[in-house]
């Protein structure tokens, strides 16, 4: 009942905020929270910055559902223009894949949504049934941005609720990976291993108990069978179905001829169900079934926190993720049809929409193509083709719609080939010897050579007890805090890194960074701000009303290089051409009152003496007269200097970019002379060069953005993605890095180096509890109840050690 | 006398009981997603609101 009220007042508090917050700033728009003071739609008495934003408001009103706003100020998302987009919906074949579950009757289908950020997103997303009447329910999962549809199929398609979604601003990202992913498995095998293993400890603690105390007479007597044969029992899905992970890598491990750290925790665990079992059928002891399932219990605990994944991040992307399902073909007789992308077949004709990625390797037959390659081959600008060139998958077009004939199928074309390299089928982690393997190798021969001693000695002392002394110092030196050390400190670590959003991939991740010596980057959004570019102008400075003229003219061009120097120009009057034409590959050139002027590369504008430079440049005469040029300079990321200058101490620095060496120069002042540069490198060359290295001893960091950088990201020991917006793209890699924290580079490695210091203390420690085991177990006076302490203890202790000491390390970090 | 055998059948029958529920709650996948449940509680009154002014126009009517 408290709860009910407490929640009304919560949500009630929310709504007043915002609402008073949303009278004082009517200068954002009240949609997308974007600026709107110069777009002048006001519906509702609430200013939005387009039409697309009051639609998406006018829809909400229309259903009752503007609370929406009232949860979270401005957290919609402007609509975008699909039409066309998603006509491969129509292809049933498409759809059957993508759907979940289908009857004919009712859908049910799983889109990820990448807008999904805040709780007004999941009160709308789970609200859609008030939008449309054939949508039964919906469910969001916040953590994957994923929403759960089903839908009746009587008045409504998966074409219409993807429609639906993207008119109210939550349109899903559909990608080839999506295929037939709708049947996929969760593992959750670990939890129920977890389950049965807590359970059983539970209730083997609880039956333990009187024999705990030594409560000795004829009540004990009578029933302590009963309680041995139930802690037995109990004890054995913990043996045969939690601990099966142990045993089947101890075993793999020592056919290889390893002697990893689950040698000794396979053999503590045997001998303690061994030697329990016997003492209960023998009637001579309790046997340590409770200290075999804590142990059991507290190991899986481990692997457990370990196991923390990011759900909403995707390590294992390849091209599938960037690929779109569909394409449009158009047939012989001119008609289109919808085909999925493995169907394209040699010789077909397909329509690339704007904004659409060519899949395959094709020739352009129609339209005028733009085509951006940064995904491919990291180069910043768009290249102009025209009919008749050749076209790489993986290629964005930018500029209208285009008609192309295949030449290769998906799988044949130059960028999906990259994936056929072994690296992808390679997994990183085999061929890593952990710290904690390294020391379980020495740990287990020292603890098989005390048991022999041991035995031996007793042997000749009193040979009634060697047998149980052997057990015992198995038992006792059962490695479960050595074992649990790795997991916690860099499960930690991991999480602390998470909060400050840089993702790794698993814990050996981290481990793995700590042990590098060199540091290879790419340059094209790695060290370089991907949208932002700095201008400078040499030449004759430009008149007031040149630059006007410039600015006007620049207004009516869609041309990328247009767009950002349009952005950069003061406010100017802005006049009415008289005349206006776009030369595509050279300039445009454009007329107003007497004056004219061009704009373009350095021949169109009749610029001759050029001196050939690799930076952009955009060039300007008027009337004839040629002025100067705007050239466009990389814009590297803030602190990139200083962060070289802290890493030059300590480890080789390399930077392997695809684009060409226009910025040599400015490079080379900016980063420490060490520092080597390699340009026009292809996906191939730079896995190649790490290769190379890696072959000469070198521990590779490689730090890219791209696809082009995939090949060099899977060869690298550690391959982390830079990414502008981590939610969005990202290829195949160990951990994902916010833009924004690339500064703290150097932070994040030396945290690492810290963190396998931490370690290395907790083994001692855990060696030192060992050592106190180990005395009772050679001595012979191994009783379960000191088993029953020391395990658990030892445990938590490094539990509690580990935990401590990462959260001071990452109090550092910030 | 052998009160003992009831009370640990029962201990145990109680325990079990809780384990399926928890191996059940695991298999429905309410381990899956541990944040959106607590968001969703939040809401659910806001609609009710809208409704009840609908009611008090038609009555005014």
């Amino acid at each position: 009942m408290t709860n009910i009220i407490l929640k009304k007042t919560l949500t009630f508090n929310l709504c007043i905020r915002y609402k008073r917050a949303n009278i004082i700033e009517t200068k954002t728009c009240f949609h997308c929270g974007l600026d709107s003071s110069s777009s002048k739609i006001i519906y509702d008495d609430k200013s939005f910055c387009c039409n697309g934003c009051k639609t998406v408001y006018e829809i909400f009103s229309e259903n009752n559902l503007t609370c929406y706003y009232d949860l979270q100020q401005a957290p919609g998302a402007t609509p975008k223009e699909i039409e066309g987009k998603y006509n491969f919906l129509d292809n049933s074949k498409i759809v059957e894949n993508l759907l979940e579950f289908n009857d004919g009757r009712t859908q049910i289908v799983t889109l990820y949504i990448p807008h999904i950020h805040c709780s007004s997103c999941i009160w709308i997303l789970e609200n859609l049934n008030k939008l449309h009447p054939s949508i039964i329910s919906s469910i969001v999962n916040f953590g994957k941005k994923t929403v759960r549809v089903n839908y009746h199929t009587e008045h409504f398609s998966l074409k219409d609720l993807v429609k639906l979604l993207s008119s109210i601003g939550y349109e899903p990202f559909i990608s080839l990976d999506d295929y037939s992913v709708g049947k996929k498995n969760v593992d959750r095998s670990l939890i129920y291993k977890l389950g049965v293993a807590g359970f059983a400890f539970g209730n083997i603690m609880f039956l333990s108990f009187p024999e705990y105390f030594q409560v000795s007479g004829f009540w004990i007597e009578k029933y302590a069978p009963v309680f041995r044969w139930l802690m037995f029992a109990f004890s054995l899905p913990v043996f045969f179905y939690s601990a099966q992970d142990y045993f089947i890598s101890a075993y793999k491990g020592l056919r290889s001829k390893i002697l990893n750290i689950d040698v000794p925790i396979a053999l503590g665990a045997a001998v303690l169900f061994i030697r329990s079992t016997a003492e209960i059928v023998l009637d001579i002891g309790t046997g340590f079934f409770d200290s075999l399932s804590g142990l059991i219990f507290f190991l899986l605990l481990g692997k457990f926190f370990q196991q923390k994944t990011y759900s909403f991040l995707s390590f294992e992307r390849d091209y599938k993720s960037y690929f779109p399902i569909g394409i449009t073909k158009i047939d012989s007789d001119n008609s289109e049809s919808s085909i999925q992308v493995y169907d394209i077949k040699k010789g077909d004709r397909l329509l690339i929409r704007n904004e659409e990625l060519i899949p395959v390797d094709c020739i352009l037959i129609k339209g005028k193509a733009r085509i951006d390659y940064s995904f491919v081959t990291g180069e910043s600008e768009a290249v102009s083709k025209q009919s008749g060139d050749k076209l790489f998958a993986g290629g964005k077009q930018l500029n209208g719609s285009i008609e192309v004939d295949v030449l290769k199928t998906v799988e044949q074309s130059y960028l999906t080939q990259l994936w056929s390299n072994d690296v992808f089928s390679k997994n990183k982690e085999d061929g890593f010897t952990t710290l904690t393997n390294a020391i379980s190798k020495r740990f287990t021969y020292a603890v098989l050579s005390i048991a022999l001693i041991a035995t031996t000695y007793w042997m000749f002392v009193d040979s009634s007890k060697a047998l149980n002394v052997f057990t015992a110092v198995l038992i006792i030196a059962c490695p479960c805090a050595i074992a649990l050390a790795a997991p916690f400190t860099f499960g930690n670590m991991l999480r602390i890194f998470g909060k400050l959003k840089f993702y790794a991939k698993n814990a050996s991740v981290v481990e793995q960074l700590a042990g590098i010596d060199t540091i290879i980057f790419d340059k094209t959004g790695t060290i370089t701000a991907n949208k932002e570019t700095s201008i400078t102008y040499d030449g004759v400075e430009l008149s007031g009303d040149e630059e006007s003229l410039l600015k006007s003219t620049l207004r009516n061009s869609n041309h990328p290089l247009s767009r950002s120097l349009y952005s950069l120009l003061n406010e100017n009057d802005i006049v009415t051409l008289d005349a206006y034409e776009e030369h595509i590959g050279k300039g445009i050139e454009a007329k107003h009152d007497q004056d004219s002027i061009k704009i373009g590369s350095a021949p169109f504008v009749g610029y001759t003496s050029e001196t050939a430079t690799l930076n952009t440049a955009v060039h300007i005469s008027t009337n004839n007269t040629y002025k100067g040029r705007f050239t466009f300079y990389n814009k590297y990321r803030k602190g990139l200097s200083k962060l070289f200058n802290k890493l030059k101490k300590d480890y080789d620095l390399v930077i392997l970019s695809g684009d060409n060496s226009g910025e040599q120069e400015n490079l080379t002042k900016l980063l420490p002379a060490k520092t080597k540069l390699f340009f026009n490198q292809k996906p191939e060359d730079k896995l190649e060069y790490i290769k190379h290295h890696q072959n000469s001893g070198a521990k590779v960091l490689m730090i890219g953005d791209g696809l082009n950088d995939a090949g060099a990201l899977a060869q690298s020991n550690v391959g982390i993605a830079v990414s502008e917006n981590v939610n969005v793209f990202s290829p195949a890699c160990d951990a994902i890095m916010d833009a924004a924290k690339f500064n703290q580079l150097y932070h994040f490695i030396k945290a690492s180096k810290s963190a396998i210091k931490i370690i290395k203390w907790s083994f001692l420690l855990s060696l030192i509890y060992n050592s106190v085991g180990l005395y009772f177990a050679v001595t012979g006076q191994l009783a379960p109840v000191i088993a029953a302490i020391l395990m658990p203890l030892s445990s938590i202790s490094i539990v509690v050690f580990t935990t401590i000491c990462t959260n001071v390390l990452g109090r550092q970090l910030k | 006398m052998s009160v003992i055998y009831i009370l640990l059948a029962i201990s145990i029958i109680v325990a079990i009981v809780f384990f399926i529920a928890f191996i059940v709650a695991v298999k429905r996948g309410q381990f899956d997603d541990s944040y959106t449940p607590s968001v969703r509680m939040l809401f659910e009154d806001e609609l009710i609101k809208d409704k009840s002014n609908k009611t008090i126009l038609t009555k005014e009517e």
